[in-house]
C-alpha cells in the first residue's frame, strides 16, 4: 500500500512517498537515487545490499520499506564525514581490499556493523562475522586485513 | 614515428568532436584482422589505442579495454604519469566506449597488462618526445635545455621560460602515429611503475560513487523483465498476460520471442513478470551430469594437434610402467556478483548502451544485427564491470534492453536476476581428458598421449621433457551442435584451468607408484628453465620437506605454463575422513610473469584466482536436466567465502628479461591440481572428476577400501 515512510537516512530525516512493502534495496536505488548498494542476489545470500540499521547490519534486498520507519540507515553513501573517508573505505583501498568493487559497498557495510559490535575483534570475529559476504574476485585476504587495520581507528571515535 | 596524412573527414570530425588538441595513436597486441568487415565509424587498422592531450593540459587514454577488477585502470594511468611526467590526478582513462574508443577484441583476464602495458609505456614516452619538440619551438630553446615538472615545460636555465602540455597545440588538432618497441630491460629504470600502488579507481569504489551499468539512470527510464523459459530450447505454446494487461504501472511488450513487462521501478517489473503465465514445450532430454560424458565422447570431433614430438609407438615400447587414467570436469557458472546488466536508449535513430561487458565492440555488433541497425547508429558503453571471469563476453541482456528501448521509445534497463544469471550464462563446459603414459626403468616420462574432449587446447600442450608426445584436443569450449545442452564459453583460464588438473593428477599418480618425491619427480622429467625455478621458488617458500605420497601430510604439487606465464603451487589440506570434507590450510604458488607493472596488483590478482580456484577444486557444479539448469542462486551453488580461507602465499619470480605476461589467469590453473594432489597425499585416494565433492571424496576413500 502506498504510504509515507519516515526514517534517517545518511543523518538526514527522509520521507518517501511508496508501498511500503517493496524492498528497502530498491526504494534506495530507484526513488533516493543512490545506487551505491548494490543487487547480487535477492534472497540474502551475497550481502552486495549490506547497510546498517539502527546500528545492526541488514539486506537490503529482503528488508521491506516499512521495517526502517524511525529508524536510522546508513549507506555507503552516508560514510564519508567532511568530505573525508571513513577508516574502513580508506584501509579498503589503500589495501587493495576490492577488485572489481561490485561487492564492496556490502562488504564495508557489514564491516562497519560488525566492528561497532566487536570493537577488537579477532581474525575469527573478522571471518565469522563476514561469512554471508560473497566476492567473486577473491579479495578476503586483503578484506580481512583491512577490516583489522581500520579496527584501532575506529575504537578510537570515528563512527 | 612518422606523420600521416590523408586521414578521412569522418577521423577529422571525430577527433575535433572530441576537443581537439595533441592526439598520439599507437598499437598493441592484436589489431583488428584486416579481413574484418570494417563497420561503424572509419578506424584505420594501424593502431588500436590513442593518447590525447587536450588543451587544459589533461593526459586521455582512450582504449576499448574494460576495467573489471584486473586493475588495469591503475597500472595504465601510472605508466603515462611517469612517462608523461604528470601527476596521476591529470589522466584520465577512457575504457571500452565504442564511440571513442578504437575497435577492440574484448577483453579477456591476462591479457591487458600483458600486451598493453610495454607500448603504452613507449608511447608516452614518444609522446612525451613530441611535446619537447613542440615546447622547443615555441619557446626558442634547445631541447636539451627543456624539463618537464607536473605537465609543465621549462627552460632549466630561465625558469620564466615554461610552457603547460596543454598550450603546446595552440588551439589545432596535431596527430601523431608511433610504433612503440617494446624494452623489457627498462623495467628497472621505473619510478612509478613496478611499486606497489594502490587502485586509483579504489576511492570510487570504496563510496559508492563507482558507476556501474545498473547505476546509470535516465530521464524517464523503465525497467523492464524478461520471460524466461524453463529450459534452454523450449518453445513458447501459449501464455497468458492477462493478469497484468488491467495494471496500469505496467507496460507489457510481446515481440516474437520477445515477451517483457517495463514498469518504473526494478522491484515492480519482478512482480508482474511473475504473473504471467506461459506453457512451454520443453524438448525431451537425457542428459544429466552422468549422462553427459559418454554423450559428449560419443559426439566429439576428431582432435586437433596441440602438440607433438618423437614416435608415440615407440615410446610405448620403451616403457616399464604404463599409466591410464580418464579425468572429468563439470559445468561451471562465472557467478560475477554484478549480473548481466543494460541501459539502452533509443533517441533520433542511434541506440546508446551502457552494459556490463568484456567486450564493447562484440556487444555492438550483436546489437546492430538484432536490431538491424548499421552498426554506427549503435554505441555501447562498458563502465566498471562487476567481475567477468570470461562471463561478460555475450550479451543477450544488451540486445533485449536495445529491443525494448526502440519498441517502447523509452531507455530501458535489462538486469538479470540471480536465477537469469545462472541460466544465460555462457557456462565453462563439462569436458575429458584421457592420458595414456609411458615411464623408463630410471624414472623418466618417455611416452604421453593426451586427448582432451570439449575444455579446449589451452594448456594441454606439453610442459615436460617427454621424448615421445602428442596432444589432440577435440572440440573447443565454445561447443559445438548438439553437445552441450546449453550455451558454453570461456572461463578464468580456459581450458588450461581443467588440463593442468588433469596433467598433474597424472603426474603425481606416477610419481607416487614410483615411490619418487613429487617434486623431485616433477624437475626431473621439466625441460623449461622457468617452470623448474617457479616450482624451486614454491617448494623453497613452502618449506617443503621430501618424501613419497602418500605421507599422510597432506601436501599436494602442481605445475603449469598459461598465458605465457610458469606458475607452481603447493597446497596443505586436511581431510575430514567421515564427512569427506576437504580444508584447505595453506596456497604457496609462486610464478614468473615476466616483468612486473604493479607487484602489488599482480600479487592482488595470484590471491583472487587462488582463492577463487577453491571453488573449481572442492564445490562448483551446476546441476542440470536437459536444458534446465537447476540452480538458481547462492544456495545451491556454493563459491568460496570467508570461512575458507586458506594462508595463501605468493611469491613472484623475477624476470625482467621477458616482457610482462599474464598474471590474473595463471594462478588459478594449478589449484585444483594442487588440492586433489594432496588429498591423495592425506588419504590416499585418488579423484579424478572435479569439483572434489564431499561425497566424491568419501566415494573415492570407499572404493580405495574395497579395492585393498
Ligand atoms: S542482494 Fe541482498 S544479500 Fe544478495
Ligand atoms: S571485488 Fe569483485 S566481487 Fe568482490
Amino acid at each position: 500500500m502506498v504510504k509515507g515512510v519516515e526514517f534517517i537516512l545518511n543523518r538526514k530525516r527522509v520521507r518517501v512517498e511508496t508501498d511500503d512493502e517493496r524492498m528497502l534495496l530498491w526504494v534506495l536505488r530507484t526513488d533516493l537515487a543512490l545506487t551505491g548498494t548494490k543487487y547480487g542476489c535477492g534472497e540474502m545470500q551475497c550481502g552486495a545490499c549490506t547497510v546498517v540499521i539502527d546500528g545492526k547490519a541488514a539486506r537490503s534486498c529482503q528488508t521491506p520499506l516499512k521495517e526502517v520507519a524511525g529508524k536510522e540507515v546508513l549507506t555507503i553513501e552516508g560514510l564519508e564525514t567532511n568530505g573525508s573517508l571513513h577508516p574502513l573505505q580508506r584501509a579498503f583501498a589503500e589495501m587493495g581490499a576490492l577488485q572489481c568493487g561490485f561487492c564492496t559497498p556490502g562488504m564495508i557495510m557489514n564491516a562497519y556493523a560488525l566492528l561497532m559490535e566487536h570493537p577488537t575483534p579477532t581474525e575469527a570475529d573478522i571471518i565469522g562475522g563476514m561469512e554471508g559476504n560473497l566476492c567473486r574476485c577473491g579479495a578476503h585476504t586483503r578484506i580481512v586485513k583491512a577490516i583489522k587495520a581500520a579496527a584501532p581507528e575506529m575504537r578510537g571515535g570515528r563512527k | 614515428m612518422k606523420e600521416k596524412k590523408g586521414f578521412s573527414p569522418g577521423r577529422r570530425r571525430f577527433l575535433k568532436g572530441l576537443g581537439g588538441g595533441i592526439f598520439v595513436f599507437f598499437a598493441f597486441g592484436m589489431l583488428p584482422a584486416q579481413e574484418r568487415p570494417r563497420q561503424g565509424r572509419e578506424l584505420p587498422a594501424d593502431f588500436n589505442a590513442f593518447l590525447r592531450i587536450a588543451p587544459d593540459g589533461r593526459v586521455s587514454c582512450f582504449t576499448g579495454k574494460i576495467e573489471m577488477g584486473q586493475g588495469v585502470v591503475t597500472s595504465f594511468a601510472q605508466i603515462l604519469a611517469e612517462e608523461l611526467d604528470v601527476p596521476v590526478t591529470s589522466v584520465d582513462m577512457v575504457m571500452g566506449d565504442t564511440d571513442l574508443c578504437p575497435w577492440d577484441m574484448g577483453t579477456f583476464g591476462s591479457r591487458s597488462t600483458r600486451f598493453f602495458g610495454p607500448p603504452l609505456r613507449e608511447a608516452a614516452a614518444e609522446a612525451r618526445a613530441v611535446l619537447i619538440g613542440l615546447a622547443a619551438e615555441r619557446l626558442g630553446v634547445d631541447k636539451g635545455q627543456l624539463v618537464v615538472e607536473a605537465g609543465v615545460v621549462r627552460d632549466r636555465k630561465n625558469s620564466g621560460k615554461r610552457i603547460g602540455y596543454g598550450q603546446l597545440g595552440r588551439g589545432k588538432t596535431i596527430e601523431r602515429h608511433v610504433t612503440p618497441k617494446p624494452s623489457p630491460k627498462r623495467v628497472s629504470d621505473y619510478k612509478v611503475v613496478g611499486k606497489a600502488t594502490p587502485h586509483n579507481d579504489g576511492v570510487a569504489k570504496v563510496t559508492g560513487r563507482a558507476t556501474y551499468a545498473g547505476d546509470v539512470r535516465l530521464p524517464g527510464m523503465l525497467y523492464a523483465c524478461v520471460l524466461k523459459p524453463p529450459a534452454h530450447g523450449a518453445k513458447l505454446k501459449s501464455v497468458d498476460t492477462s493478469a497484468v494487461e488491467g495494471d496500469k504501472e505496467t507496460i507489457l511488450v510481446r515481440d516474437g520471442d520477445l515477451i517483457a513487462v517495463l514498469h518504473r521501478y526494478p522491484d515492480g517489473a519482478e512482480t508482474a513478470i511473475a504473473k504471467i503465465k506461459a506453457m512451454w514445450d520443453v524438448p525431451r532430454s537425457d542428459l544429466d551430469p552422468k549422462t553427459i560424458y559418454p554423450h559428449l565422447l560419443k559426439v566429439a570431433p576428431p582432435g586437433e594437434t596441440v602438440s607433438e614430438g618423437g614416435d608415440l609407438k615407440a615410446g610405448e615400447r620403451l616403457a616399464r610402467r604404463t599409466f591410464d587414467a580418464t579425468y572429468r570436469d563439470h559445468y561451471m557458472a562465472h557467478a560475477a556478483i554484478e549480473t548481466h546488466t543494460a541501459l539502452a536508449s533509443f533517441k533520433g535513430g542511434r541506440m546508446t548502451v551502457w552494459a556490463s561487458t568484456q567486450n564493447p565492440f562484440g556487444a555492438r555488433e550483436e546489437i546492430a544485427a538484432a536490431l538491424a541497425l548499421p552498426a554506427e547508429k549503435v554505441r555501447v558503453v562498458a563502465p566498471f564491470v562487476g567481475g567477468g571471469f570470461g562471463g561478460k563476453t555475450f550479451n543477450v541482456q544488451a540486445v533485449a534492453a536495445s529491443r525494448l528501448a526502440k519498441l517502447t521509445g523509452r531507455p530501458v534497463q535489462v538486469a538479470w536476476r540471480r536465477d537469469e544469471e545462472f541460466f544465460h550464462d555462457t557456462f565453462r563446459p563439462a569436458g575429458l581428458a584421457h592420458i595414456g603414459s609411458g615411464v623408463s626403468g630410471d624414472g623418466r616420462i618417455v611416452s604421453w598421449a593426451y586427448d582432451v574432449y570439449f575444455s579446449g587446447p589451452r594448456g594441454a600442450g606439453q610442459l615436460y621433457a617427454i621424448p615421445n608426445h602428442r596432444e589432440l584436443s577435440h572440440g573447443h569450449y565454445t561447443g559445438i551442435t548438439g553437445a552441450h545442452p546449453f550455451r558454453t564459453g570461456a572461463w578464468r583460464a580456459p581450458g588450461s584451468n581443467f588440463n593442468t588438473f588433469a596433467r598433474e593428477s597424472h603426474i603425481d599418480m606416477t610419481a607416487s607408484s614410483l615411490g619418487i618425491d613429487p617434486v623431485e619427480f616433477r624437475l626431473k622429467n621439466l625441460g623449461e628453465k622457468r617452470m623448474a625455478a617457479a616450482l624451486t621458488a614454491a617448494a623453497e617458500r613452502f618449506g617443503w620437506k621430501k618424501g613419497a605420497t602418500p605421507s599422510g601430510r597432506g601436501l599436494g604439487v602442481a605445475c603449469a605454463e598459461d598465458a605465457g606465464t610458469y606458475v607452481a603451487a603447493i597446497g596443505e589440506v586436511d581431510v575430514d575422513r567421515t564427512s569427506g570434507r576437504v580444508r584447505v590450510k595453506r596456497i604457496v604458488c609462486a610464478q614468473d610473469m615476466g616483468a612486473v607493472i604493479n607487484p602489488d596488483g599482480a600479487a592482488a590478482q595470484m590471491e583472487g584466482a587462488l582463492f577463487m580456484g577453491l571453488g573449481q577444486a572442492l564445490t562448483e557444479e551446476v546441476p542440470f536436466k536437459g536444458g534446465a539448469v537447476l540452480v538458481k542462486n547462492f544456495d545451491t551453488y556454493e563459491i568460496p567465502r570467508f570461512s575458507w580461507l586458506p594462508r595463501i602465499e605468493t611469491v613472484l619470480v623475477e624476470n625482467n628479461e621477458v616482457p610482462p605476461q599474464g598474471g590474473g589467469e595463471p594462478p588459478i590453473t594449478v589449484v585444483a591440481a594442487s588440492i586433489g594432489n594432496a588429498i591423495f597425499d592425506a588419504v590416499g585416494a585418488r579423484l579424478f572428476d572435479l569439483p572434489m565433492t564431499p561425497e566424491r571424496v568419501k566415494e573415492a576413500m570407499a572404493g580405495r577400501r574395497a579395492k585393498s
